[in-house]
């Protein structure tokens, strides 16, 4: 029975007292740490975005600003709770939650630290008891991050159909489309990463990327780390995938009926999935809590122990792409409905599908003792043309609709 | 322990599956499907297939519900359906029938190969001690080996679905005109 949740050496053997307490204090951590970074995200981003367009962003609820969070949430705490007189009460009130747990279960499966140095598996050791510093490592590892993803898109399409109301509908339909639409791209992506490190586990996945030439944006050939970038992006319905929620089309999308502690529950899961979205390209592409090193010589960051160190470089690494994503919302302008779909089908998967069957191609050609570079090239030529094919059908189709009046 | 577990997974798969047949809104009921695929999902992970379990969740209560409510929200028949006009007369009948055949079917199974059911099985249990990841390597090994000609068959299925689908959906020349106007 104890091996439905990990193959953390805690779990394993019979139940005593102190493992359960462990357990007990992950979940209180994980959960304590991920409202707090959600809670920084949110003034972070308010702040950024405020000095790319030379404002001076929140400034007045403690020092930077930084507790103006807080100051919302606290606002948000004490207003009118609203239900709409046509909704579908039950869902209505099922929905923000439907968006908020999943948000939080995505980090349960993120290594937040540990030594994985050296052929270091990541073990560390509390009260005379090995652990792993993640709340739970299951055997699907990374699969579990998928099956959460794909739950996500029930709690923001209730949201808009059980409102009752049209534009809220609109704007759940559009999410849920673009959701199950990258969703393919982000999952081979995924299957790219693990392809080559050879297994789900996300602990193995970031114990497998010990110098900067094993990160996997390296080892994958940096298309996948595209490929998931955008698709997180677009999973997310962030900047400039964020159709969802087009002010000037959608009066707020899904989440126009909301009010209250209900719409913080959806915005909260907006940022967590933010932060858990970074996290995860971390974990998949750039090494986890793994320190920066080139051949034999690590960067070191002294003072701290190993173990912390790992959490140290987990948090500079998870910035610079919460940077990113306030980045791209200052700067790319939204994109049209039709644009984001060609973009979704059109390239993205089969680009991700592509580049999968060419890293296969040289794992099969690896294991015969064919020669690297014709196999290589013998495939891109093939999945070239499979790809001018494509297109060619497309373009045919396209005429044949302007033809007819259809398109224009 | 594993009792609790299948009794309280048994209990969301019952519930689900009545939700979905008495339940009036086609979205209540969409919703009480998932339920169902959750405690199926929960079975799996309670005789250590994890990786099915995971596919349950990914494929069947992420994508395939998914579609359905998509459905029900464009074609906007989330009211609450009359059920007292029948368009095919012989339907319920008839799904009477079959379900109490299929029902008959699965308990004679079941009494036919008592002998074998009370035996505990061991396969993917003592592999997945093991190894984590030796669960999905079972799997696809059979997959692609074994049972390689029936995967590649269910594939073309899929795609003669999608062939079928285009084909239905396409317009005619000049047909068009008069609908879309």
């Amino acid at each position: 029975m104890m091996q439905i949740l990990a193959i953390d050496p805690l779990l394993t053997g019979e139940l005593l007292w102190t493992p359960l307490l462990i357990v007990l204090l992950k979940v209180v951590v994980v959960f304590v740490v991920g409202l707090l970074a959600t809670m920084l995200m949110v003034w972070f981003e308010r702040k950024v975005i405020a000095g790319m367009q030379n404002r001076i962003g929140p400034n007045k609820a403690g020092p930077f600003g930084i507790l103006q969070t807080l100051a919302d949430g606290i606002k948000l705490f004490f207003k009118e709770d609203l239900i709409p007189e046509r909704s579908d009460r039950f869902v209505f009130k099922l929905a923000p939650y439907l968006a908020f747990v999943p948000a939080f279960l995505t980090f349960a499966i993120i290594p937040l630290g540990g030594d994985f140095r050296g052929g270091n598996d990541g073990l560390v050791t509390w009260f005379g008891h090995q652990t792993r510093v993640q709340l739970a490592d299951p055997p699907i590892g990374i699969l579990f991050a998928l099956a959460i993803s794909s739950i996500a898109i029930y709690g923001i399409m209730l949201a808009g159909w059980s409102s009752g109301s049209k534009y809220p509908l609109l704007g759940s339909v559009r999410a849920s489309a673009q959701m199950v639409s990258y969703e393919a791209a982000l999952g081979l992506s995924v299957a790219a990463v693990v392809l080559v490190t050879g297994t789900l586990s996300t602990s193995g996945i970031v114990a497998r990327q010990s110098t900067l030439g094993d990160w996997n944006v390296i080892v994958t050939g940096i298309i996948p780390f595209f490929i998931f970038m955008v698709a997180a992006t677009a999973e997310l319905n962030r900047p400039p995938f964020d159709l969802v929620e087009a002010e000037q089309e959608l009066v707020g999308g899904f989440n126009t009926e909301y009010a209250s502690l209900r719409f913080a529950l959806f915005y909260l899961a907006e940022f967590m999935n933010t932060v858990t979205m970074s996290a995860l390209i971390v974990t998949l592409f750039f090494g986890g809590p793994q320190p920066i090193s080139v051949g034999s010589t690590t960067i070191d960051i002294p003072i701290i122990g190993n173990a912390l160190e790992g959490t140290v470089w987990l948090l500079l690494k998870v910035l610079v792409f919460l940077y990113i994503y306030v980045w791209f919302r200052a700067t790319l302008p939204r994109f049209r409905y039709d644009q984001l779909m060609n973009l979704g089908w059109k390239v993205l998967i089969p680009a991700s599908l592509g580049w999968f069957i060419l890293l296969a191609a040289q794992r099969v050609g690896q294991s015969a003792g064919w020669d690297r570079y014709v196999v290589t090239i013998a495939t891109a030529l093939v999945l070239l043309v499979s790809y001018s094919l494509l297109m060619l059908a497309q373009r045919t189709s396209t005429n044949e609709r302007k033809r007819d009046g259809v398109m224009f | 322990m594993e009792l609790f577990v299948f009794v309280c997974a048994a209990a969301m798969v019952l519930v689900g599956a009545i939700g979905v047949i008495t339940r009036n809104n086609p979205v209540h009921a969409a919703l009480s499907l998932v339920l169902t695929l959750f405690g199926i999902a929960v079975l799996f992970v309670a005789n250590n297939a994890h990786f099915l379990a995971a596919v349950q969740v990914i494929v069947y209560a992420g994508a395939i519900v998914v579609l359905f409510l998509f459905v029900i929200m464009l074609l906007g028949v989330d009211q609450a359906e009359d059920l007292s006009t029948e368009p095919l007369t012989a339907q319920r009948p008839l799904a009477l029938v079959v379900g109490i055949g299929v029902a008959g079917v699965i308990i004679a199974a079941i009494v036919k190969s008592q002998d074998a059911l009370l035996v505990r099985g061991t396969g993917i249990n003592s592999a997945t001690l093991e190894d984590a990841d030796a669960n999905i390597r079972q799997l696809s090994r059979s997959i692609f080996s074994d049972y390689v000609f029936a995967f590649e068959v269910t594939s073309v299925l899929l795609l003669i679905a999608v062939v079928g689908t285009v084909v239905m959906s396409r317009r005619q020349h000049g047909q068009h005109v008069e609908e879309s106007a």
